[in-house]
């Protein structure tokens, strides 16, 4: 191929840049090159484009479709472990109710999955079409997990979900339990990934900044993917994800347990023993994670305080213990909080272990670096508050359960039909407080919001923000009631299999194999 | 042609999109033929051939885009906004028929619904999956001192993009078409021979006519394919696609063979790919980024590639294996109702 000609431009440089015999760069402490970052936005000339819209627009549509997309794992993380011990428990001991608890839910799980896979895809693409200065900046460093993360998570994933749905006549219960432990081991590989990339973008670390292309270049792999609030963030969604399942599934068996009742009928040993299995999460892992959010929280305090002013409604700086706000509504323009009402000294004690610990405030950060507190403050609320009713709910199941009437005490099973979706409201308002904490940056203190949008004209973004929304609504809502419609039937002793149930296989059910003696190949 | 971790990285990645164009090419095919298969039996077994497989066939499609995040993050980073609205619009319509492939069976009287969508999803996704391609083939561009895109949001669409685009179409529905020969049994699989015939030829026409196109693009196109010995290249590659058309009409209707259709179909998708990857290389946008500047640092390149060098012959493995899993014939007899 003659004529094959280019030019290696900027290479050389690069290639020197990381060469592993040369001393690593010293790391750029963050707050030195925030300033940095604010230089380079002028330099980085995009007047020609009508930025502030097409920015808001751009944000708008990756949180809609972000936050879509997360409901679906949140509740396939959990499910999926949930049915490979289902599974497992049914080989181990032959209970029939096992079996019919995997049937039941691996229809569930199903919808959900695809639902999940199909709002991903977008998320995948949405990082070049919206996000495309941030891309080219950051794509070396990050763009390395999130490949690990393909090739890792979604196809074990996506490899093993058939066998998992329909393979269990094909190839026998022990490759199918290990089919169904490969989908639930590929979801928490896809949670590892990616919120290492996404904590990535909280705790920078791990890089060097390339002073010809002003990319983040990778000087070491481990701190990158390792990277301060990681192993926090993860413990914390994860647990996050099985709550939320456990609270699904707790809901749903108690809305079985109320009707029976209502029926005069005995439950099934299948609803009893899921609601049972759900109310063990609630009362052992709440209390896990309200530890875990704590610790979650102090990890914050270190490397981003002024998310932890704004989700305190620490206007100001308190030299002798911070109050803990109760309730109070933020007034970014004031930089007040009006009608505060709080416990003294208590955020001090929480977050400093002692009650006269000064706490520094907003008033501490420059103006055009604070996140909007509003939002903060309250969606930190919102998750709180949800979190200590999880616990509450667990206690009172314990209690029920001491007193021999777990499955005979209506006011319990309303009240866990009622949290149901408290999971999926408590994921979200944690992910809100956590990515308009970080705000205005998108790696913080290095790389801003504003900065790191494509150069697209407000109507392209404009008109697809508007096709996200209609399609999400009209096809997850419509996945959303076939997911409602499967749990208003309860799980039946002999619950029918995917295959000869009513409502015709999720897939490929009817496949027999080699019936005319075709082989493929031949 | 030194066999540097750029080049590597670009071979990676051009295997990512072809294994992904030919796997889910065939079930984004099946969808455009079920537009022409109204009964509700044709319509179940055509969609419970691929229902175990489509979502891996899918992923090729995440590991093409974050491969190239990953890789080639300024290709990734002027690509993606250029092709806004057909990538948009791609991805809202995978949306769709994925979930159709769920949703169908559990929507009672809205199982129309769902077929459309179906169909319409896989159409669209088609289409404008061969309408970037037509408008990367044809250039952006590109404020390299900005390192971005500075184009238009419309530059996209032309004539050519669009006829790429229908070219897409009509290849996929060979794909689909050979895919159901093998995979089914009686009537619709007649049905399917015959339209393989006409889609075959149709594809054929596509090919000869998108590559004639193409050298009037750019001028580097033309001096790559037509001048001096060149040209013994393109008649090579003419010669091949020829031959793998008589290939076709062959196994479907000499021999009335089950499987080489799909096979000569394959076929003829990957000597296009050949033939597109020598008319590009060694640019990732034509004629203004080379693989080279728009590489990742080489400590990216080599921690990937590690992951990669393992990972994807796993994924090989164990992707054959669940294409074993659920080989043989689907049977029309063994309904679910
Ligand atoms: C079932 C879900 C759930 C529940 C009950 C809680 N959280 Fe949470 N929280 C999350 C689900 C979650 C999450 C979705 O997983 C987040 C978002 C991002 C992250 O790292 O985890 C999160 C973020 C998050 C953050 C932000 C960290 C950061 O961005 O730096 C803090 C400080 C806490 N949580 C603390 C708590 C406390 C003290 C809770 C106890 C009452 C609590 N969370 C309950
Ligand atoms: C790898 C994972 C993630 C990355 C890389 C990421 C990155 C981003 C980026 C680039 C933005 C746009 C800038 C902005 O306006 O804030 C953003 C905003 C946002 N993200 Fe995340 N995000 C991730 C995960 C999530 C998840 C799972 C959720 C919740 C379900 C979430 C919730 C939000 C919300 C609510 C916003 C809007 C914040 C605002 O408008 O100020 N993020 N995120
Ligand atoms: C902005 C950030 C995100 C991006 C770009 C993204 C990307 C993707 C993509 C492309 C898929 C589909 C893969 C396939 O074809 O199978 C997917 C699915 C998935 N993602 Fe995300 N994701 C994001 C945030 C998250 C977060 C924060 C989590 C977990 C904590 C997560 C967990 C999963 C899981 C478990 C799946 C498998 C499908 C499912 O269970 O529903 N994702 N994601």
């Amino acid at each position: 191929m003659p004529r094959c000609r280019f030019e290696a431009g900027g290479r050389g440089r690069r290639g020197e840049l990381s060469n592993p015999n040369r001393a690593p760069r010293p790391q750029i402490p963050i707050r030195d090159i925030g300033f940095d970052a604010r230089t380079t936005r002028d330099q980085t000339e995009r007047v020609m484009f009508d930025t502030i819209d097409a920015v808001l627009l751009a944000r708008i549509q990756f949180a809609f479709t972000v936050s879509f997309h997360f409901l679906f794992p949140a509740f396939t993380i959990g499910l999926a472990s949930f049915l490979a011990v289902l599974n497992a428990l049914w080989l181990w001991s032959g209970k029939q109710k096992y079996l019919d608890l995997f049937r039941y839910w691996v229809k569930i799980f199903a919808l959900a999955f695809a639902m999940g896979v199909v709002s991903g895809i977008v998320m995948s693409y949405q990082f070049g079409t919206n996000w495309s200065v941030f891309s080219d900046k950051a794509g070396p460093v990050i763009g390395a997990p999130m490949a690990y993360e393909v090739l890792s998570a979604f196809f074990l994933e996506a490899g093993f979900l058939g066998i998992m749905l329909f393979g269990r006549d094909r190839v026998g219960p022990g490759l199918h339990m290990a089919a169904t432990a490969m989908v639930a081991f590929g979801t928490f590989l896809s949670a590892f990934w990616i919120l290492s990339v996404n904590s990535w973008m909280h705790t920078p670390a791990g890089f060097a900044i390339d002073p010809e292309t002003q990319q983040f270049v990778p000087t070491d792999f481990w701190q990158v993917i390792f990277n301060p609030s990681f192993p926090y963030r993860l413990a914390h969604t994860v647990t996050a994800a099985y709550l939320t399942t456990a609270f699904i599934v707790g809901g749903v068996g108690a809305f079985h347990l109320l009707r029976h009742r209502r029926r005069g009928e005995h439950p099934t040993p299948a609803t009893r023993t899921m609601f049972s299995m759900a109310m063990w999460m609630a009362a052992i892992v709440a209390p896990v994670q309200i530890f875990l959010g704590d610790l979650h929280g102090l990890n914050t305090l270190e490397h981003q305080p002024a998310k932890v002013m704004a989700m305190e409604g620490h206007y100001e700086s308190h030299p002798e213990g911070a109050p803990l706000y109760l309730f109070g509504i933020p007034n970014d323009a004031e930089q007040r909080l009006d009608y505060a009402f709080g416990i003294p000294k208590l955020s001090s004690l929480i977050l400093k272990h002692d009650l006269d610990a000064p706490l520094a405030g907003l008033d501490t950060i420059p103006d055009e670096d604070q996140p909007p507190v509003g939002i903060v403050f309250w969606s930190f609320r919102v998750m709180v508050a949800l979190g200590f009713a999880m616990l509450g709910l667990g206690l009172w199941s314990l209690w029920a359960r001491w007193r021999g009437r777990l499955y005979d005490m209506p006011w319990l099973h309303r009240a866990a039909v009622t949290m149901g979706p408290s999971g999926l409201i408590a994921v979200l308002a944690g992910w809100i407080t956590t990515e308009v904490g970080r705000q205005p940056f998108t790696v913080y203190g290095l790389l801003r919001t504003a900065d790191s949008a494509a150069p697209l004209e407000a109507p392209a973004v404009g008109a697809s923000l508007i096709a996200f929304i209609v399609v999400y609504f009209a096809v997850f809502g419509a996945g959303t009631y076939y997911i409602l419609r499967l749990m208003a039937h309860s799980p039946s002793s002999r619950e029918p299999r995917l295959k000869d149930s009513s409502e015709g296989p999720v897939r490929a059910a009817g496949l027999t194999p080699g019936r005319q003696g075709h082989q493929p190949g031949e | 042609m030194s066999f540097d971790l750029t080049t590597i990285w670009a071979f990676v990645i051009a295997f990512a999109v072809l294994t992904y164009v030919v796997l889910d090419g065939f079930d984004l095919g099946l969808g455009i033929l079920f537009a022409t298969e109204r009964r509700r039996r044709d319509r179940d077994v055509m969609m419970n051939s691929v229902a175990p497989v489509w979502d891996g066939n899918e992923t090729w499609l995440v590991l093409g885009g974050g491969g190239l995040f990953a890789a080639f993050p300024l290709a990734y980073s002027i690509i993606l906004p250029a092709l806004y609205a057909p990538l948009v619009a791609m991805l809202l319509a995978l949306i769709l028929r994925g979930v159709s492939f769920e949703f169908r069976w559990k929507a009672q009287g809205g199982r129309w619904i769902w077929d459309a969508a179906f169909i319409a999803g896989s159409t669209i996704a088609s289409f404008m999956q061969g309408v970037a391609l037509g408008a990367l083939l044809q250039g952006i561009t590109v404020d390299k001192a900005a390192r971005a895109y500075a184009g238009g949001w419309w530059d996209w669409f032309t004539p050519f993009s669009a006829f790429v685009g229908l070219a897409v179409v009509v290849g996929y529905a060979l794909l689909g078409a050979t895919w159901l020969v093998s995979k089914t049994t009686g009537d619709l699989q007649e049905r399917m021979r015959r339209r393989a015939w006409f889609l075959g030829l149709a594809t054929v026409g596509f090919i000869a006519a998108v590559s004639l196109w193409s050298p009037f693009l750019q001028d580097g196109y033309f001096y790559r394919w037509f001048e001096g010995t060149h040209i013994l290249w393109a008649a090579g590659v003419a010669a091949l696609v020829a031959g793998l058309n008589w290939a076709l009409f062959h196994a479907l209707h000499v021999h009335r063979h089950d499987h080489w259709p799909f096979r000569a179909a394959l076929g003829l998708f990957v000597v296009s790919f050949i033939g597109l990857g020598l008319t590009m290389y060694p640019y990732i946008i034509p004629t203004e980024i080379t693989i080279y500047e728009a590489a990742a640092p080489r400590a990216s390149q080599v921690f990937m590639l590690v992951g990669a060098g393992v990972l994807i012959p796993v994924i090989l493995a164990y992707t054959a294996y669940a294409y074993y899993v659920f080989r043989g014939k689907i049977d029309e007899d063994t309904g679910y109702h």
